[in-house]
């Protein structure tokens, strides 16, 4: 194995470390929805927050807003509700849940490329 | 940032309604402008989205008497937009493959022999590929850049990467040669690999965009039904209008080959409706006063009165599509594995293409560089998490689809997938597989009573015209239904568990059951052979006898439905068993359970009790450790057990249903609909199982073989632009394979 050689397969190595840094380690961002306020979910290369804390037997609004033209988000999901929404680019479009059990209950496009977790408490 | 919204105003029909809601809108904070449009009843305001909501645009509306309606605009801009995208796409792909096509022209050996030669020229190549790159392949870079800022990735990201590389390589090539040769490579571009790959994939794309565009059509059909405008009757005036504006108890008129706006009952006049669209039934139905009439059904022949009882939200049409909806938006359990895989699969595509680059570039032989490189495109270019994540809700979605177009509601995935392991059903017997109302079924006389039938039952139906017992009405029905005069009746008695009698004339006339003649010491002797033989058959059978002699028999029955013995034969053909409960006597359930071919019965099972059968028959199966059990009900009185069935199916009656009621709900009354349920959910499943089979099978096989594993023992390698045309064909094929669901027979 020449330097060259040596050089790549150290780069590689760090490259799949990287890879598996960047996507798979990462912390999601957070929301958390309190005294019956909705929250607000920014759909432009997944969402933000991707995680949201709603309370138990409270309905809560959850308001996505489509700002990526990536065809592969333009629809929600979120199968535990029952609940598929179009989100036209731009718009606001509101999802009420009414939880009736605590647990993680996971959202994604229509394509299950992109994710999101509501987590009831 | 300042945006311009248009919307439908309703209510305006002059100019002053014009500069009434131009005023409102203009007084609104945030509102820069506002022009309203009276011929076409819409407004356009120029805003700040971040001051002015579309409620706060509804209360300044409202405030002058009109109403917003911000849907009708927005679904027509999202078609346009749609529309739009598609034609986009539709051009980039043409420019993309025609520019392609002349780069491999001048590139691929065999060919380039016969290009021009300025075709073979590489910055001509790198002109021809840079519009394929920057401006067909946009959108991946459009994709891929706020998804990685989300530290996210998808498909986007794996075509942008692959194609990136190969392009910058190339250019690389085409601008500095000699950079390429010192590191011992033949500087050659490979812009026709990140063309063709483009070109491709943006094909597939288009394809698969129109190939999505059918699975929803089912519900898009569904929405189209509904009536745009119903005309109502007030204070004596017939007017035209919105069906939004219908309300509960609105007379509406409907004339022949109207549709019918909401759902209501017929208060005037008769006619025969097509409610195929809503049920699946294909027989037109008579209706006349007092019948239900459904929205969205077709008025054939006559012109109706009627009163509206549910419009809006509450109307069964509105209800059907809630619950496909919910159906399409649920998740079927079979799809666990393949959402498992598909959050880590394109991080773990990237890796794999790493060690492959790495892998080639340090054992590989000759032109290691370039091998590497052309083979961890090929991985990254290959990988097809799309066809995963479309294998299971594309099938869903027209699977439901195709049953709501023949009456078969399924609540969601969950029900579908569990419906097609069913081997057991359990049919409760009154009101799903009988039609729930006695009927007269026979008239007996007796030989030596002399009277003719209809004097019996005309006699019959004298005396139960004022008994309250659920037979009676069968009894003045039938009388009714042959036109008979009845007589009036004096000294009326009803005796309970017995029967009725009566003075008829100067005759007194005494109808009751066998218990009710010994009461009134009446010799039947006579009548104890016809009387064995139609209780035999599960019949009710009432003596009438007139002045203490015995004049002749009726008897009344529950009819089964005309679909039971096809609908319980096609059950039993697929293999299920088929097993009726009833808290019926045993006599009366036997007779109705060989009339249908039914051979395991329950009988005298209180409502209560129904649910333990269901349960029993879930654990004791000789065959199996568990069974699948579907009970069919008519959804009201047997909640609880078709709660406890595996699959609880609810059967309406005609338009009228509980529809949540079951996991499944059939709107129409053929009892075949439940067997074309299960037969529908073998089908779905059969292409769900297909879909991931090819999803899964083909990223396992062709990753590998795009890493070049089977080079060391064939010599294979993939192209990179194979890999795109792999790639899209293999999502296409999935929602093709779903949209197979569309034409099967049911």
């Amino acid at each position: 194995m020449d330097m060259n050689e040596l050089v790549v397969l150290f780069i590689g190595a760090l490259g799949i470390i990287f890879t598996y840094w960047f996507f798979l380690g990462k912390k999601p961002s957070f929301a958390e929805a309190t005294g019956g306020r909705g929250i607000d979910v920014i759909v432009e290369g997944g969402y933000s927050p991707e995680v949201i804390s709603v309370p138990k037997r409270k309905t809560t609004k959850i308001n996505f807003t489509r700002r990526d033209s990536n065809s592969c988000l333009e629809e929600v999901v979120l199968p535990d509700f029952k609940i598929k929404k179009y989100l036209p680019l731009n718009q606001k479009v509101t999802v009420e849940i009414t939880p009736e059990k605590e647990g993680e209950y996971p959202f994604s496009c229509s394509m299950n490329m992109f994710h999101g977790k509501i987590i009831v408490r | 940032m300042v945006q311009t919204k248009t919307f439908s105003i309703q209510g305006m029909h002059c100019a002053s309604c014009v500069r009434l809601n131009e005023r409102a809108l203009k007084h609104i904070e945030g509102v820069q402008d506002a022009v309203v449009n009276l011929a076409t009843g819409k407004a356009t305001i120029t805003y700040d989205p971040q001051k002015v909501s579309e409620e706060l645009i509804q209360e300044a509306i409202n405030s002058v008497g009109y109403t917003a309606d911000f849907k009708e605009k927005t679904e027509d801009e999202e078609k346009e937009r749609k529309t739009k995208e598609l034609n986009d796409l539709r051009t980039k792909v043409l420019v993309s493959l025609g520019l392609a096509s002349l780069i491999v022209w001048g590139s691929f050996p065999g060919l380039v022999q016969t290009s021009p030669d300025f075709l073979q020229d590489f910055l001509v190549q790198f002109l021809l590929a840079l519009p394929v790159q920057f401006w067909a392949g946009l959108m991946f870079y459009q994709a891929t850049i706020p998804a990685l800022r989300h530290r996210t990735a998808n498909m986007d990201t794996l075509v942008a990467l692959g194609t990136s590389v190969a392009f910058t390589y190339s250019t690389i090539v085409t601008f500095s040669p000699q950079m390429v040769s010192q590191a011992g490579i033949e500087p050659m571009p490979y812009f026709d690999v990140t063309a063709v790959i483009i070109g491709l994939i943006l094909l597939g794309r288009y394809f698969e965009a129109k190939a999505k565009a059918g699975t929803s059509e089912a519900i898009k059909k569904l929405i189209g039904l509904q009536a745009k405008t119903a005309r109502i009757v007030r204070a004596g005036k017939e007017i035209d209008i919105s069906i939004d504006q219908v309300q509960i108890g609105d007379i509406i008129r409907v004339r022949p080959g109207e549709k019918i706006p909401v759902d209501g009952v017929i208060t005037e006049g008769e006619s025969s409706i097509d409610e195929s669209m809503v049920t699946g039934e294909s027989i037109p139905v008579d209706k006349t006063r007092g019948d239900k009439v459904v929205g969205a059904t077709m008025n054939k022949s006559g012109t109706f009165l009627y009163k509206a009882e549910k419009v809006g939200q509450e109307t069964l049409l509105a209800q059907i599509i809630k619950l496909v909806e919910e159906a399409q938006g649920s998740k079927a359990p079979i799809q666990r594995l393949a959402d498992l895989i598909s959050s880590y699969f394109v991080p773990v595509v990237i890796m794999l293409a790493i060690a492959t680059f790495v892998g080639w570039y340090v054992f590989g032989q000759q032109s290691a560089f370039l091998f590497a490189m052309l083979n961890s495109i090929a991985v990254l270019i290959i990988a097809c998490p799309c066809a995963m994540g479309l294998a299971t809700p594309t099938a869903i979605m027209v699977g439901t689809g195709r049953g709501a177009e023949h009456g078969i509601l399924i609540k969601d995935a969950e029900s579908l997938e569990i419906a097609n392991k069913i081997n057991t059903v359990i049919f409760d017997k009154t009101g799903t597989l009988t039609n729930g109302k006695p009927i007269v079924t026979d008239i007996v006389t007796s030989d030596k009573a002399k009277v003719t039938r209809e004097k019996l039952l005309q006699l019959a139906a004298s005396v139960e015209k004022g008994s309250e017992h659920s037979l009676a009405d069968a009894i003045v029905k039938k009388a009714d239904e042959e036109n008979l005069v009845l007589d009036p009746v004096t000294k009326f008695k009803a005796i309970a568990g017995h029967g009725v009698e009566g003075l008829v004339g100067r005759h007194r006339v005494v109808f009751g059951n066998i218990k009710m003649m010994e009461r009134e010491d009446i010799n039947i002797s006579l009548a104890r052979r016809p009387l064995a033989k139609l209780g035999e058959q599960g019949k009710t059978v009432m003596v009438l006898a007139v002045d203490g002699k015995l004049t002749g028999l009726i008897a009344v029955a529950d009819t089964v439905k005309d679909s039971a013995r096809a609908g319980v034969e096609a059950l039993q053909k697929m293999g299920i068993e088929v097993v009726m409960i009833t808290g019926d006597n045993a006599r009366t359930a036997k007779a109705i359970a060989k009339q249908v071919g039914i051979k395991r019965v329950y009988a005298e099972v209180l409502p209560q009790d129904k649910e333990k059968i269901v349960r029993q028959l879930q654990t004791t199966n000789y065959k199996l450790p568990t069974n699948v059990v579907a009970m069919v009900g008519d959804g009201i009185n047997d909640a609880p057990a078709l709660a406890a069935s595996d699959v609880g199916i609810a059967m309406g009656t005609g338009t009228d249903v509980a529809i949540e009621a079951g996991d499944i709900t059939l709107i129409n009354r053929d009892l075949r609909s439940v067997a074309r349920a299960v037969d529908l959910s073998k089908k779905t499943m059969n292409i769900i199982r297909q879909n991931l089979f090819w999803a899964f099978g083909y990223n396992i096989i062709l990753i590998p073989v795009a890493m070049g594993v089977l080079y060391p023992i064939t010599g294979w390698l993939l192209n990179p632009a194979l890999a795109s045309f792999a790639m899209a064909a293999s999502s296409i094929s999935v929602v093709a394979n779903s949209l197979r669901l569309k034409s099967v027979k049911l």
